[in-house]
């Protein structure tokens, strides 16, 4: 099931569907190895709306709750 | 004289491996019209002297901000280009690599951190990466200095592809993912120690009590190490020069030229602080109070930078920042505004938008005290109580937080989220560290004592020709009135626009009540940047922001200081 990355609960690993945005919001992701097709965890959820913690290939990158919802994840078969 | 460009993703041990290649005459360098910083410094290649520029960590030479767009002009005047490549996350570097490949500049590529990658279970085959790359490279530890010899001697082999072959972003990607699955094998690895701590410091139930821990523990090892140095070094220093100083003052006899030199005297001697002469308070005050908490800040920022730590401070105030309108990234010119403003205006360009840059600087400027004015509170303050200079910091605080909230609120503008890599945890390299530290030193010491010898000389004349009486009785229903303080101090408060240090060892002499120094103290730090910071911001923010700023200095300045006065004093 398709769903965007910030409904993933912590320590799940899913993989990367899609990136909704523009050339430049795609490309900045892609550069950093947020890109589709990547196997993407949840390390942490900061509370309040804060941001997300995320690893793809044991790197951890902190994106923003607004940005990370356009990250579209499918669960693990 | 031939160029050499280190290029890299940020996080890659590029400036240690640029250590590693430059002897220490390295200077700090601004791209002209920008205050984006790069190092640069000086090497023998073949009994040639050639010139090491490192640019600014990019993933990729589309650029997507000031620093990347400076990478990129930095790499077009290039005669030779290393590439300094993690080798424990080789996939995501590899990008950088092919567009430089398809760049036509020789490349060598150096694949730094190499001996993290057998503790991670990481193998690469170099040889066959040599082949699919076709230019040379190198395994370096920069940490260690292992592979730097080797580097050096493989520059003349450094080459572009003679088959070069233009692709789309797609297709790069495509052909990474071929050469790290030909050339790299995981192992399974378990979670280590460095792991749980990676991950105990970016969740905020265990790493917010963890980071107020780590803020206290650099405050108090800063002053420390400060206070440490001036006991033992500095002041007996002084004492020595004291002699020298005296017989000047005997020479020179009473008179004009020994009011600026030495200053006065009291009860028949020198004293450093309230003398106010330019061999006397001019070179006690930058030397004797403020150099040793400069040295000392500097040396632990340098630490927590090269560490990793500071990305996972930024995660952890990101959503505190982000309320104010800015992000994560905006505890970075708070930081570095704490050891010297000026450097910490310049930070705020890593935020994106005028809307967050300009709430950076305002409150930046209004709220964050440099070490030269932290190291003479305490100076002053020290010996009253603690609590005081605990009210300063705590009133500077809510004040930080309040007109953060107000600005997000009125101001237009975009405020975009965070998006920010976290290296891992890495052991700093002493020889990074200790150079680091000792350029923004000298950095200090060339900025700021021309500005002190220039305060205490105007101090002098103003105050000869009966100036700064004259601006004291103008001011005085604002001191007196307003905000409670002897209307002497007025001149203390001009002052702290050429150097606040400066200021506060002017409020000495007047003998107010520790409140009224806590009341002064922070209205010198809100009412107005020193003049190195004010210029800076003006360049910054441009006139027309600059104006709104100051304007806004102002008048939280009168607001808290009416406050303060009623709270504190109670009439």
């Amino acid at each position: 099931m398709e769903t965007s990355i910030t409904t993933i609960k912590e320590g799940k690993k899913v993989t990367i569907i899609r990136l909704i945005g523009g050339y430049g919001f795609q490309r900045r992701l892609r550069n950093m190895g947020i890109r589709e097709g990547k196997v993407i965890k949840v390390v942490t959820r900061h509370p309040f709306g804060g941001p997300l913690v995320v690893s793809v290939d044991d790197r951890n990158t902190t994106i923003g709750r607004g940005m990370a919802e356009r990250i579209i994840v499918e669960e693990l078969i | 004289m031939r160029k050499i460009v280190l290029m890299g993703n940020p996080n890659v041990g590029k400036s240690v491996v640029f250590s590693r290649l430059t002897g220490v005459k390295v200077i700090v360098a601004n791209y002209p019209g920008t205050t984006v910083d790069f190092y640069k410094g000086k090497m023998r290649l073949d009994n040639e002297a050639v010139e090491i520029i490192d640019a600014p960590g990019t993933y990729s030479l589309e650029p997507s901000n000031k620093a990347e767009e400076i990478a990129l002009k930095i790499l077009n005047q290039a005669d030779l280009v290393i590439n300094v490549v993690d080798a424990t996350n080789l996939e995501r570097n590899l990008l950088l690599t092919l567009e430089l490949l398809e760049n036509k500049k020789p490349v060598v590529v150096a694949l730094n951190i190499w001996d993290e990658t057998k503790h991670l279970g990481i193998n690469i085959n170099v040889k066959k990466l040599e082949e699919l790359l076709k230019v040379p490279i190198i395994t370096t530890t920069a940490l260690t200095g292992e592979g730097i010899k080797k580097l050096v001697s493989r520059l003349i082999e450094a080459k572009s592809p003679e088959e070069i072959k233009p692709k789309s972003e797609e297709k790069r990607w495509i052909e990474i993912g071929y050469i790290t699955k030909e050339v790299q094998k995981i192992t399974h690895r378990h979670h280590t120690i460095k792991d749980r701590i990676s991950e105990a410091t970016i969740q905020p139930i265990t790493g917010i009590p963890i980071a107020i821990v780590v803020i206290f523990v650099s405050f108090w090892i800063v002053r420390f190490i400060g206070e440490n140095l001036i006991g033992y070094i500095f002041e007996p220093l002084f004492e020595l020069y004291r002699d020298v100083a005296m017989s000047i003052s005997d020479w020179l006899g009473p008179g004009f030229f020994h009011d600026i030199f030495i200053g006065k005297l009291i009860k028949g001697n020198i004293d450093y602080v309230q003398s106010m002469g330019i061999l006397t308070t001019g070179l006690f005050v930058p030397f004797g109070m403020v150099l040793p908490y400069i040295i000392a800040f500097y040396f632990f920022l340098a630490i927590l930078e090269d560490s990793g730590y500071l990305p996972r401070l930024m995660t952890l105030t990101d959503n505190v920042f982000h309320k104010l309108g800015m992000h994560g990234y905006g505890i970075v010119p708070v930081f570095l505004g704490l050891g010297c403003n000026v450097p910490g205006a310049l930070a705020t360009r890593t935020l994106e938008t005028r809307k967050q840059r300009f709430i950076s600087a305002t409150l930046m400027a209004i709220s964050v005290p440099c070490m030269a004015q932290i190291a003479m509170i305490f100076g002053i303050l020290g010996h009253y109580n603690f609590v005081y200079i605990l009210l300063i910091f705590t009133t500077l605080i809510i004040i930080y937080v309040f007109a953060g909230l107000i600005l997000n609120r009125y101001l237009k503008g975009e405020s975009p989220e965070i998006f920010l890599e976290i290296p891992p945890y890495r052991r700093p390299s002493i020889i990074t560290i200790l150079k680091k530290t000792w350029m923004r030193v000298r950095w200090f010491l060339t900025e700021a004592i021309p500005f002190l010898f220039l305060g205490v000389l105007l101090v002098n004349i103003l105050y000869a020709i009966g100036f700064l009486e004259w601006l004291g009785n103008v001011f005085d229903p604002v001191t007196e009135g307003w905000l409670g303080l002897p209307k002497e101090s007025t001149t203390a408060l001009l002052i702290g626009f050429l150097r606040k240090d400066l200021a506060i060892g002017m409020l000495l002499p007047l003998g107010m009540t520790p409140m009224q120094l806590v009341i002064s103290v922070t209205i010198l730090t809100i009412y107005f940047p020193c003049v190195a910071t004010f210029a800076v911001l003006v360049k910054e923010l441009g006139i027309k922001d600059m104006i709104k700023s100051t304007g806004l200095m102002i008048a939280t300045a009168l607001i808290v200081g009416g406050l303060m006065r009623l709270i504190l004093i109670g009439t």
